[in-house]
C-alpha cells in the first residue's frame, strides 16, 4: 500500500468548495425554478459527494483493485435503491394500490 | 492423561497468555474479541429471551390480563429490537466469523485487529443506549420503527433507542470491511478462492450485504430521529413527506439483513456436514455461489413486506418474482447438503444434530416465505401469526440452530476443552422439540386469522397459544443447558486435542486453544477444501469420553 500525501491546502480548499456548495444550495432553495429546484440541489449533492469521495477519501489517488471494486459495487448498490424504489413511486395509482 | 494436562497448563496460547480486565478490554486479538462479542451477545439473548417469555406468559389466556395493551406493544418492541440487532445480526459473524476467519485462511489476524476491537465499543454503546432507552421509557414502535407512528405518535425513548441501533449499525459495519480485506489479502500461500473453506463464502457474502447495506438503515433511522427531533417532512404526510419511504429505506436493509443472520448459519452448515458425513461437499461450486448468489438478489426482493402497504400494484407484481427468484440458492444450498450426505457415513454428534435441526426448519420457514411472496396469499396472511411463524422459523430454527451447532463444533477449539456430548446431543434434542412446539401452532393461528402485536384474542385460539407457551418454557430449557454445560466444561471438561472431529480446514491444525498470533509458522495449502477422502473415519480418532 503505498501512501498518497496530499498537502493540507489542498483539503482547506476542497473544505471551502464544499461550504461554498451547501450556501448555494441553501440560496437556490429560495429561489422559485419549479421542478428545476430538485434537479439543482440533487447535482449540487452528487457534486459535494464526488469531491469526498475522489479526494478525502482518496479515491482519485488509489490504484487499488479492491477501492475501486468497493466504490462501483456502492454505486450500483444505490442504483438498485433508486431503480426499485422509483418503479413504485412512478406507477402508483391510487385506484390501483396494492392490497387494501 | 496427567502428563496431557501438565503440558497444556505450560503451554502459552491466547486465553492464558495474559490476565486481567485491561487485557481483555483493550485487546486486539480476534479470538479475544470473538469472546467479549460472545459474553455480550449471550447477555442480550438472554434478555430478549426474557421479553419473549413475558409476551408468551401473556398470550396464555385470551383475556390481556398480566399485562396492559401498553406494556405488551413494548415488550415485543424491545423483544424484537434486541433479538434483531443485538443478537441474530452479531451472533455467527462477530463471534464464530470473528474467531474463525483468520484461523481458516492461515492469517494471524484480522486485517485491521483496532478497528475489530473499535467495532466491538460501538455494539456495546449502541447496546447501553438502547437498554437505557428500554428502562428509561421503552419503545413501543416494533422494531420497524414504521413512520409516521415513530416520528408523530409514539410517547416513547425513539430518539434514544434509534440512535443507539445507529450506532450498533457501524459495529456491523467495520466488521463486514474487516473480512472483505482480510479474505482479498490475508489467505495462506496456495489458498486460492476455490479451496476456501464455505464458511468463508458465506461470510464473504455477508460482509457485502454488511457493508453495503447496513449505511442505508443507519442513516434512515437518522431521519426518522429528526423528523420527530425538528419535525423535517420527511416520512410524515402531514408535513409532504412519504410513510411509504420510509418503508422502501428500511426494508432496503432489513430483508438483507435476514440474510445477513442466515448467511454465517449456512457457512456453519456446511462445514459440519462435511465433517459428519466425511465427504466433500456436493457442487462446491454451487453452494459457494448461491451464497454470492443470496447476497446480490436480497437486495432486489425487499418489498414484499409492502404488498398492503398502498404501494403500485406493478411494483408488487416485480417484487413478488423477484422474491421467488431468491428462493432458488438457498434451495441449491439445501440439495446440495442433502446429496452430501448420501452415501457418506454419518455421525450424530451434538452439532450435526444442530445441522439436521437447521437443514428442515430452515427449508420449511423457506418454502412458507414462498407463500408470503406470493401476492394472493400474502394479503390474505399479512400482520397474523402465519408470519410471525415464517420469519421464527429462518431466525431461530435457522439462524440459532446454526449457532449453537458452530459453538458445540468449534468450542474444543475456542476452549481447548470437550463438553460433554450426551448433555449436548440432549439438549440439541430439547431446542428442536420445544421449537416446533412453540411456533408450528404459529402457523396454524395465522392462518386461521390471529393477528400479530395484540395482547388479547378471541377465546378460540387460547389451545394453540397454550401449546406455543408450552413450547417456550421447553426451549428456554434447552437454550440453557448449553450455557451452563459450556461453562462447567471449561473448568471440568476433557481436554480436547487439536482435531478433536479429525475434520479439514486449517482451523484444526493449530493448537486447542490457539496460541496468540495462530500458527508457529504460516501453513501452506495443497489440497481442496474438505478433502475427507483423504483423512481418516471420525471413529479411528474418536477421543474417549
Ligand atoms: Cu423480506
Amino acid at each position: 500500500m503505498s501512501e498518497h500525501i496530499l498537502s493540507s491546502k489542498l483539503y482547506w480548499t476542497i473544505w471551502a468548495v464544499l461550504i461554498c456548495l451547501t450556501g448555494i444550495t441553501a440560496w437556490v432553495s429560495t429561489v422559485d425554478l419549479g421542478p428545476l429546484n430538485t434537479v439543482v440541489a440533487l447535482l449540487i449533492a452528487s457534486g459535494k459527494a464526488l469531491l469526498v469521495v475522489l479526494i478525502f477519501m482518496h479515491v482519485k489517488y488509489t490504484s487499488e483493485k479492491l477501492t475501486r471494486v468497493v466504490i462501483i459495487s456502492a454505486l450500483f448498490w444505490l442504483l438498485i435503491l433508486l431503480g426499485l424504489s422509483l418503479t413504485d413511486y412512478f406507477i402508483r395509482r391510487p385506484g390501483l394500490a396494492g392490497g387494501a | 492423561m496427567a502428563t496431557a494436562v501438565s503440558i497444556a497448563a505450560e503451554r502459552e496460547h491466547y486465553l492464558n497468555k495474559e490476565y486481567g480486565i485491561r487485557s481483555w478490554l483493550l485487546t486486539t486479538d480476534h479470538k479475544r474479541i470473538a469472546l467479549l462479542y460472545l459474553a455480550s451477545i449471550t447477555f442480550f439473548f438472554f434478555i430478549g429471551g426474557f421479553f419473549a417469555l413475558l409476551i408468551r406468559l401473556e398470550l396464555l389466556t385470551p383475556a390481556g390480563d398480566l399485562v396492559q395493551a401498553d406494556t405488551y406493544n413494548k415488550l415485543f418492541t424491545m423483544h424484537g429490537v434486541i433479538m434483531v440487532f443485538f443478537f441474530l445480526i452479531p451472533a455467527v459473524p462477530a463471534v464464530l466469523g470473528n474467531f474463525l476467519v483468520p484461523l481458516m485462511i492461515g492469517a494471524r489476524d484480522l486485517a485491521f485487529p483496532k478497528i475489530n476491537l473499535l467495532s466491538w465499543y460501538c455494539y456495546i454503546a449502541g447496546g447501553i443506549l438502547v437498554l437505557h432507552a428500554m428502562l428509561t421509557g421503552g419503545l413501543d414502535t416494533g422494531w420497524t420503527f414504521y413512520t409516521p407512528f415513530s416520528t408523530a405518535f409514539s410517547n416513547t425513548a425513539v430518539v434514544e433507542a434509534g440512535l443507539g441501533v445507529f450506532i450498533n449499525g457501524f459495529s456491523s459495519i467495520l466488521t463486514g470491511l474487516n473480512f472483505i480485506v482480510t479474505i482479498h489479502r490475508m489467505r495462506a500461500p496456495g489458498l486460492t478462492w476455490s479451496r476456501l473453506p464455505l464458511f468463508l463464502w458465506s461470510h464473504y457474502a455477508t460482509s457485502v450485504i454488511m457493508l453495503l447495506g447496513t449505511p442505508v438503515i443507519a442513516i434512515t433511522l437518522v431521519l426518522v430521529v429528526l423528523e420527530r427531533a425538528f419535525h423535517l417532512g420527511i416520512f410524515d404526510p402531514t408535513r409532504g413527506g412519504d410513510p411509504l419511504l420510509f418503508q422502501h429505506l428500511f426494508w432496503f436493509y432489513s430483508h438483507p439483513a435476514v440474510y445477513i443472520m442466515i448467511l454465517p448459519s449456512m457457512g456453519v452448515v456446511s462445514e459440519i456436514v462435511t465433517c459428519f458425513s466425511r465427504k466433500r461437499v456436493f457442487g462446491y461450486y454451487f453452494v459457494a455461489m448461491a451464497s454470492i448468489g443470496i447476497a446480490v438478489i436480497g437486495f432486489f426482493v425487499w418489498a414484499h413486506h409492502m404488498f398492503v402497504a398502498g404501494m403500485s400494484l406493478y411494483a408488487a407484481l416485480i417484487f413478488s418474482i423477484l422474491s421467488y427468484l431468491v428462493a432458488v440458492p438457498s434451495a441449491i444450498k439445501v440439495f446440495n447438503w442433502t446429496a452430501t450426505l448420501y452415501k457418506g457415513s454419518v455421525s450424530f454428534s451434538t452439532p450435526m444434530l444442530y445441522a439436521f435441526g437447521f437443514i428442515g426448519l430452515f427449508t420449511m420457514g423457506g418454502l412458507t416465505g414462498l407463500f408470503l411472496a406470493a401476492l394472493g396469499i400474502d394479503v390474505h396472511v399479512t400482520d397474523t401469526y402465519f408470519v410471525v411463524a415464517h420469519f421464527h422459523y429462518i431466525m431461530v430454527g435457522g439462524t440459532v440452530m446454526g449457532y449453537l451447532g458452530g459453538m458445540h463444533y468449534w468450542w474444543p477449539k475456542i476452549s481447548g476443552r470437550l463438553y460433554p456430548e450426551s448433555w449436548g446431543r440432549l439438549a440439541a434434542l430439547i431446542v428442536f422439540l420445544g421449537f416446533n412446539l412453540t411456533f408450528f401452532p404459529q402457523f396454524i393461528l395465522g392462518y386461521l386469522g390471529m393477528p400479530r402485536r395484540y395482547w388479547q384474542y378471541p377465546p378460540e385460539f387460547q389451545v394453540l397459544n397454550v401449546l406455543s407457551t408450552a413450547g417456550s418454557t421447553i426451549l428456554a430449557v434447552g437454550y440453557l443447558l448449553p450455557m451452563v454445560y459450556f461453562l462447567w466444561s471449561m473448568r471440568y471438561g476433557k481436554l480436547a486435542d487439536d482435531n478433536p472431529w479429525n475434520a479439514a480446514g486449517l482451523e484444526w491444525k493449530t493448537t486447542s486453544p490457539p496460541p496468540t498470533f495462530n500458527f508457529e509458522e504460516t501453513p501452506v495449502v495443497t489440497w481442496e477444501a474438505y478433502n475427507y477422502n483423504e483423512l481418516p473415519a471420525l471413529e479411528e480418532v474418536r477421543v474417549e469420553r
